[in-house]
């Protein structure tokens, strides 16, 4: 009895070590990527890399100014196209839905999210660029915001809900109309966490370079305006990694380095202002 | 009072980032007035694009109120581009024939714009001298019959380098690729085994091998991956102090790609060029001529019908011609032949 | 949850007591605003579901071409020939389904076992600082691990991993041929690391989400920790691992980029992990801008559907199986 046991406490020890190896093994992958890239992404971040245009091939001294700005207008578009529509129709889910239409949209925002992004590269590519016969930075911008309405929808009707019913019908037994009391009471007890999730939705969305590939496509120089095709910080990466020029990949590093340091402080920054949840107004 | 603080500085933020973003954007468009910008969209074959971003960059240099934003995607990618109606004009280093022309309901004006060559290059560790490959080794290799660095078709034109006995890595395109189209041209007429088996076009089912996007995703690969080869146009090769090898010619000697022997290649095709500009001119007799060549072409549409654009692209074509041809040797890209300017010259006339 | 007590009727503003229903009615709601309100986000409600219903409509009606040409048989075809336009899509099923199940494999005792030490054996806070840390790696964007994967993945597998495994187990199919580094082992690798965390982060919420009773009782009976939490917590909470999984599978058919940086580009259906290959979202990526002829080009777009629908019932099965488990965890009905 005692050697079966002993043979229990060792598979005890065994095993619980292991997961504990596992937790570790998993904690140090984001930490080698951090390493890895914070070292080769630092060091080559030059002040010709953010202010320069891409030189001709094979020739030093390019930068990525109309990629870092090219990005920047995508998310903008993003956000104008993405944030309303999820902002409102997660208000509607919450406050006024149905059942079986809140349900249909639940259903389809679910379906939207999990749709892989290089499908959603082709629906913007048939639904913008074919009919514009040009490939634009408005292409883009709507395909990433299409992705971003399902994170901002489901997060939208997430606070709303949680925000709790004494609030409303506090609001209500004051005279509101229901409008009033949700634009006035509901919206601004969530909006903190509203506005945190509508940060995480554009940090995912920043990253994402398959469903520019044949919209936003690629620019040289600077694109003007909404309907050219404009460089972007993701798929410069992606060309610059790829090829075999050394300038091209230290290029490559500091991009990721860029890229990958707005994504993490918007992620640590969003999760960090949701734990800490803020408590009712106090009248 | 907390609440409204925060609540005021957060959108104090947001809008100093909008009012910097539109700041940008608008910095873009200012300069020289932004309604005389012209901003021409163009893909195509990666072969040329060393000298094309070269050409556009410059050129926006002496105009700088007209933008060519050249994206290599492969020739394919530039036909295709181009049938879809999204770009302005394409490149591709395969000429495009009647029937696809046709099929794909494009009307285009031809214009040859540089000469190149397409090179073997390889990665082998510790080996400085270049290789020297038959059209047979070349062909066994991307047949996937030859799969050792010392088989004895490789070894015995080699016979001062002790080649290693590891697996050869083959690379080729993944992408739709003129430079493809120049590669198994060649391999075809060098090889019967090659053209009944797998045969020429831009897009093939490979035997063996890895698969690289543009010429840049195969030199990537190759330079990355030891014991590797792959073809590349030269100058990729050459910016990137990547050997390459010599190649037998028809007339059984091993040339090495360079301008003179590109030129060579050229001067048999050009001088019985007519009006079709369309030639392959691999695998040619002249003594000196490097065998695997190639013109490379833009592909302008005949009607353009933006005045701007069109003027832009006309008098674009009429300095690539005379300034931009000397550049092209910078980047060892060989001049077009002279009969091939003129009448590269004549056809400006035909856009309208 | 409404806890104010009502009192009189007359306390109440008439407009909460006007009848619902009839045209006066509606035009005084409509004056107060509420309908308004209500059309409004209504309308941008319907718009999200409006845009689902046209993505599944253009990717229907751009793949029209190829259905009818090879209907059934485009699935399992395997040439894939632009010059003389035959497709089937077999390949690319096969790339996609293989990196996928590799991805799985390893991710799966890794992240369950990260997931047990965090649920069961840190201490909460910790717990929840490293889960943290964990769930930030979903959060790197696709052609960042591809970068690393070009150049600290690949050399890696090419001259350790590779050569070990085909020294120690190269009996087996799986790892025997030509070694590139570039492969579908490349790329399986990547994908493990891409969904780890959603492994991780949702078995940990469903091993937490199991009643303390459970663990408690095994306790009592004399197990160990371990096998308390090996033979009572987790099969509790399998079918909410089973979710995980069929989530994280679901993450993985998708991903283009990192993917399509370290297979290889290959379509080839061949035996051994170590060589290239070609998935479906990966050829999209690649071939999209160059699919010269229309059949081509809607060839890429059915891949697009068939990837579209296959992620659409994993995700389902997903859900569901999450749903359960915490419900049931939780005690809720």
């Amino acid at each position: 009895m005692n050697s079966r046991l002993g043979w229990r406490k060792f598979v005890n020890a065994f095993m619980l070590t292991l997961t504990g190896l596992c937790a570790l093994l998993s904690v140090s992958v984001l930490l080698i990527v951090l390493g890895y890239l914070g070292w080769n992404g630092w060091q080559y971040l030059t002040w010709t890399f953010l202010t320069h245009l891409p030189a001709p091939v094979g020739e030093s001294g390019g930068g990525m100014a109309n990629a870092i700005v090219g990005s920047a207008k995508l998310l903008l578009v993003a956000a104008v196209t993405g944030i309303p529509t999820g902002l409102l129709g997660g208000i509607y889910l919450a406050e006024f839905g149905g059942r079986t239409f809140a349900f249909l949209v639940r259903y389809s925002a679910d379906l939207l999210n999990g749709v892989p992004s290089i499908v959603m590269g082709i629906f913007a590519y048939t639904v913008v660029v074919l009919p514009m016969h040009h490939f634009s930075a408005l292409a883009g911008g709507l395909a990433l915001g299409v992705m971003l309405i399902p994170v901002v929808l489901r997060s939208t009707e997430d606070f709303l809900r949680a925000v709790p019913n004494p609030l409303r019908e506090g609001a209500l037994a004051l005279g509101a109309s229901k409008w009033k009391a949700i634009a006035t009471i509901v919206i601004p007890a969530s909006i903190r966490a509203i506005a945190t999730g509508a940060l995480l939705g554009l940090a995912r969305v920043a990253g994402e370079t398959a469903p520019l590939l044949f919209t936003s496509f690629n620019n040289q120089f600077w694109s003007h305006g909404l309907n050219q095709p404009t460089a972007s910080l993701p798929v410069m990466i992606y060309q610059y990694a790829i090829s075999p020029y050394a300038d091209w990949h230290r290029q490559a590093w500091a991009a990721g380095f860029i890229l990958l340091m707005l994504v993490l402080i918007a992620n640590i920054g969003a999760r960090l202002i949701l734990s800490r949840k803020s408590p009712a107004p106090r009248g | 009072m907390k609440m409204k603080l925060k609540g005021t500085i957060t959108a104090l933020a947001v809008t100093l980032a909008l009012v910097g973003i539109l700041a940008a954007c608008s910095q873009e468009n200012s300069g020289p007035s932004s309604s005389g910008t012209v901003t021409l969209n163009a893909a195509g074959a990666t072969f040329p694009y060393p000298i094309y971003s070269k050409w556009f960059s410059e050129y926006q240099k002496l105009h700088p109120n007209v933008a060519i934003n050249y994206q290599s995607i492969g020739s394919g990618g530039g036909i295709r581009q181009l049938h879809a109606g999204t770009v302005d004009f394409g490149a591709s280093d395969m000429p495009v024939k009647d029937d696809m022309l046709q099929q794909m309901n494009l009307h285009v004006v031809q214009f040859p714009t540089v000469l190149g060559a397409v090179v073997p290059s390889y990665n082998l560790p510790g080996i400085d001298e270049p290789l020297k490959f038959t059209p047979a080794a070349l062909a066994g290799i991307y047949l996937g019959k030859i799969t050792k660095w010392n088989a004895p078709e490789i070894q015995k034109n080699n016979p001062g380098v002790k080649l290693p006995a590891k697996d050869i890595t083959v690379v080729h395109r993944s992408d739709g690729s003129g430079t493809t189209f120049v590669w198994t041209d060649y391999l075809s007429k060098v090889s019967p085994e090659w053209k009944s088996k797998v045969g020429s076009n831009t897009s093939i089912q490979w035997p063996v091998g890895l698969g690289g996007k543009g010429n840049e995703g195969v030199a990537g690969i190759v330079k990355q991956t030891p014991y590797s080869i792959g073809y590349v146009e030269l100058i990729y090769a050459l910016q990137n102090k990547m050997p390459y090898g010599l190649v037998q010619n028809a007339s059984g000697n091993f040339v090495k790609a360079s301008l003179e022997t590109a030129e060579d290649a050229a001067a048999g095709a050009a001088s019985e060029m007519t009006n079709d500009v369309r030639v392959s001119i691999t695998n040619p007799p002249g003594k000196n001529a490097y065998p695997i060549c190639s013109f490379t072409y833009l592909l302008i549409p005949v009607q353009i019908p933006d005045a701007t654009k069109r003027d832009a692209i006309k008098d674009f074509l009429h300095w690539m011609l005379t300034d931009g041809q000397g550049m092209v040797e910078s980047l060892d890209y060989a001049q077009l032949p002279d009969a091939v300017k003129r009448i590269d010259v004549e056809h400006i006339s035909l856009i309208s | 949850m409404s806890t104010i007590p009502v009192s009189t009727e007359a306390q109440i503003p008439p407009r909460l007591l006007a009848p619902r229903g009839g045209l006066s009615s509606f035009l005084q709601r409509l004056r107060s605003g509420d309908e308004i309100a209500h059309l409004i986000t209504l309308a941008f409600a319907a718009a999200t579901v409006l845009i689902t219903v046209l993505l599944v409509y253009e990717l229907w009606i751009h793949s029209a071409l190829p259905r009818q040409r090879f209907g059934w048989r485009f699935l399992v075809t395997s040439t894939w020939d632009p010059v003389f336009e035959n497709f089937g899509a077999l390949p690319f099923i096969f790339g996609t389904l293989v990196t996928s199940a590799v991805s799985l494999v390893l991710a799966l005792p890794l992240g369950v076992g990260a997931a047990i030490f965090l649920a069961e054996l840190a201490p909460p806070r910790v717990s929840q600082r490293l889960a943290f840390v964990i769930e930030l790696l979903a959060a790197v964007p696709s052609v960042i691990l591809g970068l690393l994967g070009i150049f600290l993945l690949v050399p890696f597998l090419r001259s350790e991993v590779e050569p070990f495994l085909k020294a120690t187990l190269g009996f087996l199919p799986l790892f025997q041929g030509q070694i590139y580094g570039i492969g579908l082992l490349a790329a399986s690798v990547i994908l493990t690391i891409m969904i780890i965390p959603f492994i991780i982060s949702i078995s940990r919420e469903v091993l937490l989400a199991v009643p303390v009773d459970q663990r408690e009782a095994a306790l009592a009976l004399g197990a160990t920790r371990w096998e308390a939490t090996w033979r009572v917590v987790v099969p509790y909470a399998k079918t909410g691992i089973y979710g995980s999984i069929f989530l994280a599978l679901a993450r993985a058919l998708g991903e283009t980029m990192a993917v399509t940086m370290v297979i290889g580009n290959d379509p080839r259906i061949s035996s051994s992990l170590f060589a290239p290959g070609y998935t479906i979202a990966a050829v999209i990526a690649n071939e999209f801008t160059e699919a010269t002829g229309n059949l081509y080009l809607q060839s890429l777009v059915e891949l697009g559907l068939v990837l579209f629908l296959v992620t659409i019932i994993i995700n389902a099965v997903a859900r569901v199986l999450i749903v359960v488990t915490t419900r049931r965890g939780t005690g809720r009905p």
